[in-house]
């Protein structure tokens, strides 16, 4: 056992940027982020941490500096959540279209209006398609080294990664955690490469307008179009599959703790019910799980620790023997279903497996959701697959309208 | 991490011509009179105020000026600025406007 400290997730992510060496970090401070961004400053501000703290008006301005500091070769952090996400939004696609190995912790609170500063995933689930890779944290281990795993994976294929852990439930409960050695992290974790270094020296010209056909630059030479750039993201987003696992798995073996790669289970071998979420609402499931099973119904969970790319082919072999799965999550998308609920069962499509797939939405702004609540819900999706039932409408856990 | 595509992201060189020819987006061309253009009947540098305002910076400011047409994108605005309206933009498909 090495050095193990007692701390917030914020101070876990924050000690992960530390022992990554960032050389710039620029964040704007919202709350349940700001200990993290302050966290930074400080070590800069002392010189603990050799790095550029940019202070800037926004959010989108964040973004903006850490594109920028990466184009010329730097190692960069970032945190934020909620609306703060989203005033990025527009940066989130420039920096994976300029294919950036951005490291940002999102934070994850709910949206608003109405204002809420408590936890829930909507911020990051509304940022599915901006091309970056999102991984989601159960515990504040997890958290700072997922930060240091990010890194690895962010520089292997070229896309930014966002590691999200959920606001107040991790960024403010402390927990013990153990601090990797520096030297350790760094012969983990290489120097930052990076694919372009835009410098005074040798200027470029970046992300000019492309067209819908293909086109010869000056020296004649056919030059990618627009639809080509999207392709090379999507192709690399696909091929991070690979390198997220091997880089887990990499982690495992020097440091001895396993987060699983894309995914993480929890008692399934057997398990004829299958709960599922991502974050501390998955972590909350293994406690269901454990009350379940004393009642006799064999449950387990299935972490979907990575978001994007979607674990596909994990999930598809996780579920396989199951009679029934009941996903449990943060976040709506509006006007059909939770959006983690969509995309398993797009995942199960053309497998031939039939199992129904039960949606509960739950602690959304903050509403706490306990392990009981969630055996409960467990139960009635266990009675419904008693009784063939093929779907359920959603059910919002825990909430009085309607 | 030996694989290396090395236009993963958008991006060239500065020089003429890198974004393509993009004078081939014109609808109009600028045409100018040199019986009006005053550096020509003055036959020395003076006004260019059409070198000054193009944007596309097609516009040698010589005597007589010259607008380079391989990259002048036909927006029109030396014509516009021009004080003795010595430029006439042309539509590409008419001879003569």
């Amino acid at each position: 056992m090495g050095d193990v400290q007692i701390m917030t997730g914020n101070q876990a992510a924050a000690t992960g940027a530390l022992l990554s060496g960032v050389q710039v970090v620029a964040a704007y401070p919202i709350t349940p982020q700001s200990q993290l961004s302050e966290i930074m400053s400080q070590y800069i501000e002392s010189g603990k941490l050799r790095a550029e703290y940019v202070r800037v008006e926004s959010e989108h301005s964040a973004m903006t500096v850490c594109i920028s500091a990466s184009t010329t070769g730097a190692r960069v952090f970032t945190a934020t959540s909620a609306n703060g996400l989203l005033y990025m939004h527009e940066q989130l696609h420039w920096a994976a279209g300029s294919r950036l190995p951005i490291v940002m912790c999102c934070v994850n609170r709910g949206v608003g209006a109405p204002w809420t500063i408590f936890n829930d995933q909507q911020d990051s689930l509304a940022q599915r398609d901006t091309g970056w890779i999102q991984i989601y944290c159960r515990n504040n281990q997890e958290i700072l080294d997922t930060v240091i795993q990010a890194y690895r994976i962010a520089e292997n294929v070229y896309v930014p990664v966002m590691v999200c852990y959920d606001g107040f439930v991790l960024s403010h409960t402390m927990m013990p955690v153990e601090i990797p050695g520096p030297g350790a992290v760094k012969d983990f974790l290489p120097p930052y490469k990076p694919h372009t270094i835009l410098s005074p020296e040798n200027p470029k010209n970046l992300n000019p307008v492309l067209f819908p056909w293909r086109r010869e630059n000056s020296e004649g030479v056919l030059c990618d179009g627009y639809m080509e750039m999207r392709y090379k993201l999507q192709a690399a987003l696909d091929g991070s599959r690979e390198v997220i696992t091997s880089v887990s798995r990499d982690f495992s073996d020097t440091f001895g703790r396993d987060h699983g790669g894309m995914i993480w289970e929890y008692r399934t071998e057997d398990a004829e019910i299958i709960l599922t979420g991502m974050g501390s609402i998955a972590s909350e499931a293994t406690v269901a799980a454990d009350m379940l099973r004393n009642d006799g119904v064999r449950a387990g969970v299935v972490g979907v620790r990575v978001f994007r790319p979607f674990p596909k082919d994990e999930v598809r072999t996780a579920f396989k023997k199951a009679g029934a799965v009941a996903v449990f999550e943060k976040s709506i998308s509006y006007g059909f279903e939770g959006g983690l609920c969509s995309e398993l069962k797009a995942a199960l499509y053309g497998t031939g497996t039939n199992i129904p797939v039960y949606n509960y939405i739950a602690g959304l702004g903050g509403r706490d959701v306990k392990a009981g609540e969630i055996a409960e819900a467990a139960r009635s999706a266990h009675a419904g697959m008693k009784a063939g039932q093929a779907e359920k409408p959603t059910v919002w856990l825990n909430c009085h309208t309607g | 991490m030996s694989k290396r595509d090395n236009s993963i992201s958008a991006m060239g060189e500065p020089a003429v011509g890198e974004a393509g020819k993009t004078g081939d987006w014109r609808s109009s061309r600028p045409v100018i009179d040199h019986q009006k253009c005053i550096p020509s009947l003055k036959k020395k540098s003076a006004c260019f105020l059409c070198w000054l305002y193009c944007p596309e910076g097609v516009v040698k400011a010589g005597i007589p000026v010259r607008i380079d047409l391989e990259y002048c994108k036909g927006c029109g605005v030396c014509a516009e600025e021009c004080p003795p309206k010595a430029i006439t933009m042309v539509r590409e498909d008419r001879q003569n406007g």
